[in-house]
This record gives C-alpha cells, structure tokens and sequence, in this order.
C-alpha cells in the first residue's frame, strides 16, 4: 500500500497485533504513551471471517468455521495509514492495532516495536512454549507389533 | 495515495438512507433523490459515490469506465468496498460518463431463467433537471420526464424486456434511476 515498509516486516507486525491476547495490547499501549492524535478512515467495525483449513495440511481447502474480527483504520495526521484487525470484539483493540501499524511507518518504529511490539511477541511465544510442553507431557508412545500377516 | 477519506461517517445509518434513495429512484423512474455523506476523490460524483458504497461488495465486480479510471478511485472504491474490478463483459455494476461506458452491448443483460444477472450502469451525467424524454411505464403515474444521454438506444434496451440493463443517472449529489421497464418516448 504505502510502500514505506516491506510487505513481510508489516505482515509480521500485522500479524502480532492481530493475535495479541485480550486488553494486553491496550495496556502496553497505554504505558508507552504512544497515543497521537489521528482521523478515522473506518472506525472499528465487527465482523466475521471465515477460516479455512486444509485436509490434512496439504490437501483439499475447506471451511473450518467463522472467527469474529473487529476492523479499524486510521491515518496519521502525516499521512500514515494504519490498519488494524483484531481477533474479538475488543474496538479499543483493533483502534490500538491501527494506530501502531500506522506508528510503525514513521521514524518512530523502533521504539514501538521495543515498547509494544516485542513484549507482545515474547508474551505469546511464552504461551506457545507452555501449551507446547504441557501437550508433550501427555504424549503417548505406541508400538504396533509385527504379526505377520502383512508378509 | 492516501486519499481514503471521506467515506460514510456513520456506514450502517448513511448506507441505509441511501439505499432507500435508490429503491425510490428505481421503484418512481423520473424521481430525482438527493443523497450526501461521502466525499469522493475526482472526478466522480457524490451520487455516484454514494451509490458504488451502498450497492457494492466483494461479490460485485465494479466496471470502472477509461475516463473515470485512476489509482486513487481504485484504492478509494477498495478500500471502501472491496469490490474487485472486472471488464465491462463480468460486471454487476458500472460507473462513467454515457460515452465512455458505449457499447450498451458490451454488458450482460441477463438471461431468460435469470433475468437478475445482468449489469447496472451507473452513468453520470452533465444535467438531471434539463427538459428530457417522455417516459411511462411501472411506478410511473401518467408520465415523467428525465433527459437521457441517448434515447433511442435506451429505447432499445427497454424493448429487450424482461432482459437488458438498468440505469441510474446521477448528477452531483441528485440521482435518478431508468430501469427496463421503463417505456420510452
């Protein structure tokens, strides 16, 4: 869209705002006093999404379900337009979102990525690494015998 | 490039009381509905913009005539929307002046088991209020008046009934509508 920053950087970053756990993002927000003034291209807006998988990973797309999203975009009084898509109904959340994809686009990216970005990122691999060990507890070998009759 | 703005301010409330402007336009043809809310970047119209952003969605292909085409009202109408944008052959709905929208044959006119699939033209016009053409038909009491871009040609769209397009006009911040089964002259 903008050309100021590469597709795969936004995308990542799109990508941490859009699955940040619920009021976390508001919250690092709010403490790294990152709020600027900014013009609403589309205030918050809820929705659904519909998610699709594919058998066995690799096979035949089908639709797995609807996920609701909340939508909002923003632009900078500098002209950055941030867009925001949030996973649940949370519209501070998706408003937060845009505004720091839109921050993002400026010369204050680094701070924001140290202040809100990287917190968020650490926060969720934590949680992946723990659901991840507690689902490898559980895990159950199992060993089929040989008995021949497949010769 | 960033000339999002001026889109509805309230979308569910502003989007619904131009719906309404355009089942009006097209249940009286001849009426004249005065719509505002959005600012649209040039050269379209307000009419025009207000109709692309009430009618149109990801399901809609949008037909963008020549004259009218250009990055900024593309990403306008995206972002807007989500309308993809197709040729004049796969369009639900297209917007431009008379001229450059030509040929009428060019769009599809539906067919006899789904009279529905066929293209809305959105066509903008230089004056709604000018003296025009005698038109009579279905939501018409006795008759009204609408200056056409062309007539005879529409004439000959309204003789394909139950097929052909349907048309609305507009005009700045006033449309019109002109469906098929208007009778002309």
């Amino acid at each position: 869209m903008d050309g100021a920053a590469p597709v795969a950087g936004r995308q990542e970053w799109l990508s941490v705002l859009a699955r940040a756990p619920d009021g976390r993002l508001a919250e690092l927000s709010e403490q790294a006093a990152i709020a600027v003034p900014f013009d609403w291209l589309r205030r918050p807006e809820i929705g659904t999404v519909m998610v699709r998988g594919r058998t066995g990973a690799t096979g035949a797309p089908f639709n797995l379900g609807e996920i609701t999203v909340t939508r909002a975009s923003v632009q900078l009084p500098s002209g950055e337009v941030g867009h925001g898509h949030v996973l649940g109904r949370s519209k501070t959340a998706a408003e937060w979102a845009a505004v720091v994809d839109a921050l993002m686009q400026t010369d204050r990216a680094d701070a924001i990525r140290a202040a809100v970005l990287d917190p968020l990122a650490a926060a969720m691999a934590a949680t992946t690494q723990v659901r991840a060990e507690k689902a490898a507890a559980t895990r159950v070998e199992f060993f089929t015998m040989v008995r021949g009759e497949d010769q | 490039m960033n000339a999002l703005q001026g889109g509805f301010a309230d979308p569910p409330r502003d989007a619904a009381h131009a719906f309404r402007a355009a089942m009006g336009a097209m249940a009286r043809p001849g009426t004249i509905h005065t719509v505002t809310g959005v600012t649209p970047p040039a050269p379209l119209s307000v009419a025009a913009a207000v109709l692309i952003l009430t009618l149109c969605d990801p399901d809609t292909p949008l037909f963008i005539a020549p004259s009218h085409d250009g990055p900024a009202l593309r990403d306008w109408i995206t972002f807007h929307t989500g309308a993809p944008l197709a040729g004049p052959a796969d369009c639900t709905f297209a917007v431009g002046p008379w001229d450059a929208l030509l040929p009428l044959s060019a769009y599809a006119i539906g067919t006899p088991e789904y009279p529905d699939r066929s293209a809305t033209l959105i066509v903008e016009v230089p004056d709604l209020r000018a003296p025009g053409t005698r038109l009579t038909g279905p939501g018409i009491r006795d008759a009204a008046v609408l200056p056409l871009p062309d007539a005879a040609l529409l004439a000959t769209n309204a003789a394909l009934f139950p097929l052909g397009i349907d048309l609305f006009l507009t005009c700045g911040a006033d449309l019109a509508a002109l469906p098929r089964s208007t009778r002309i002259g």
